[in-house]
C-alpha cells in the first residue's frame, strides 16, 4: 500500500480534475480543472523517477545516486504546452462571452435552442404566406 | 494539496478558485522539489503559479466571476470519477513500487543519460539540449500555434467592437 502511495494520490488529483471537468457548467472553471487534471500527470511521471537517497540529477563529486533525469526533461515541455492550451481555452472563453453574454454552459445551450426555434418559426411563417 | 483541489470543486466564487490554484501550484511545486525535480519545480512555481494565474484573472476580468448554481446534483460525474479512479489505483498496483531501482525507468536511458557525454553538470539541461532536441522543436511549435490562435480570436472581438461604435 505504502509503495503505491503516489500513485493513489495521482489518481485522486486525476480524478478531482476530471469531476470538475464534467460536473461544472462555468468555462472558466473547467479550465481550472483541466489544469489540475494536468499536474497529476506531471506528478504521475516524476514520482517513479524518484530514488530515494538519490539527489537532483546535477552531476558533482560528492554524490554517486541520482534521480532519473528524462521524465524531468519531459515535464518541462509539458508545463509549457499546458499553459499555452491553458491561454487558449481562456481566449475561447472570452470570445464565448462576447458573442453570447454568459459563459455558463446550461445557458449557452439555452441560447442557442430559442435561437434555433425562433429560426424554424420564422422559416415556418415564410413558407405559409 | 488534496484539501485545497477539494475546496476547490467546491468553490463558487471564481476569484477564490484562481486564488487557490495558485496555492495548489505552489504546493505542487514544493512536492516535486521533494522529488528531487529542481528544474520542474522552478518552471512550475513561475508558470503553473505565475503565468497561469495571471491568466485566469485576465479572463475573469473580462467574465463574470460568480458561477451559477448548478441546476442537479453532480451524481453522474461523480460516479463516472470514482469508477474511473478505482479502475486506475488497480492498474497502479500492477506498477514498480516507489524507489525501486531495478524499476524499468532506471535500467533503460537514464544510465547513459548519467556518463556526462555532454560536459554539463546539470543532467535535464544536457537531455533537454542534446539528446531530445526536437521536443523543444515540437513545443515551440504549439505554443507558435497557441499564439497565433488567440492572436485570431482577439482580433475578430476587436473589429466587432469597431463595428458597434460605428453603427450604434
Amino acid at each position: 500500500m505504502l509503495e503505491h502511495f503516489s500513485y493513489i494520490i495521482t489518481v485522486f488529483l486525476m480524478m478531482a480534475g476530471l469531476f470538475i471537468v464534467i460536473a461544472r457548467g462555468n468555462l472558466i472553471k473547467k479550465m481550472i480543472g483541466l489544469s489540475v487534471f494536468q499536474t497529476s500527470v506531471y506528478l504521475l511521471y516524476i514520482a517513479p523517477g524518484k530514488l530515494l537517497g538519490g539527489t537532483a540529477p546535477i552531476l558533482a563529486k560528492q554524490f554517486t545516486t541520482y534521480s532519473n533525469p528524462l521524465p524531468h526533461v519531459l515535464i518541462l515541455t509539458a508545463i509549457v504546452v499546458g499553459v499555452a492550451t491553458l491561454a487558449l481555452g481562456l481566449a475561447l472563453a472570452v470570445r464565448i462571452r462576447e458573442a453570447y453574454g454568459t459563459i455558463e454552459e446550461d445557458e449557452i445551450l439555452t441560447l442557442n435552442h430559442t435561437v434555433e426555434a425562433a429560426e424554424a418559426q420564422h422559416a415556418e411563417a415564410r413558407g405559409g404566406s | 494539496m488534496a484539501l485545497s483541489v477539494l475546496v476547490l470543486m467546491r468553490e463558487r466564487n471564481l476569484f477564490a478558485a484562481v486564488v487557490l490554484f495558485g496555492i495548489y501550484s505552489f504546493l505542487m511545486a514544493t512536492v516535486l522539489v521533494a522529488l528531487d525535480a529542481v528544474d520542474v519545480a522552478m518552471t512550475e512555481a513561475a508558470v503553473g503559479a505565475g503565468i497561469s494565474t495571471v491568466l485566469l484573472l485576465g479572463a475573469l476580468l473580462l467574465c463574470k466571476s460568480e458561477e451559477a448554481k448548478p441546476a442537479h446534483r453532480p451524481w453522474l460525474p461523480l460516479t463516472v470519477a470514482i469508477s474511473t479512479g478505482a479502475l486506475l489505483v488497480y492498474g497502479a498496483f500492477g506498477l514498480p513500487d516507489f524507489s525501486d531501482p531495478q524499476a524499468p525507468i532506471h535500467r533503460h536511458v537514464a544510465p547513459r543519460y548519467m556518463q556526462n557525454e555532454v560536459d554539463v553538470p546539470n543532467v535535464v539541461t544536457a537531455v533537454l539540449a542534446s539528446f531530445r532536441g526536437y521536443d523543444t522543436l515540437g513545443e515551440t511549435t504549439v505554443v507558435f500555434t497557441a499564439g497565433a490562435g488567440i492572436i485570431a480570436l482577439l482580433r475578430r472581438r476587436k473589429k466587432v467592437i469597431v463595428e458597434h461604435e460605428g453603427n450604434p
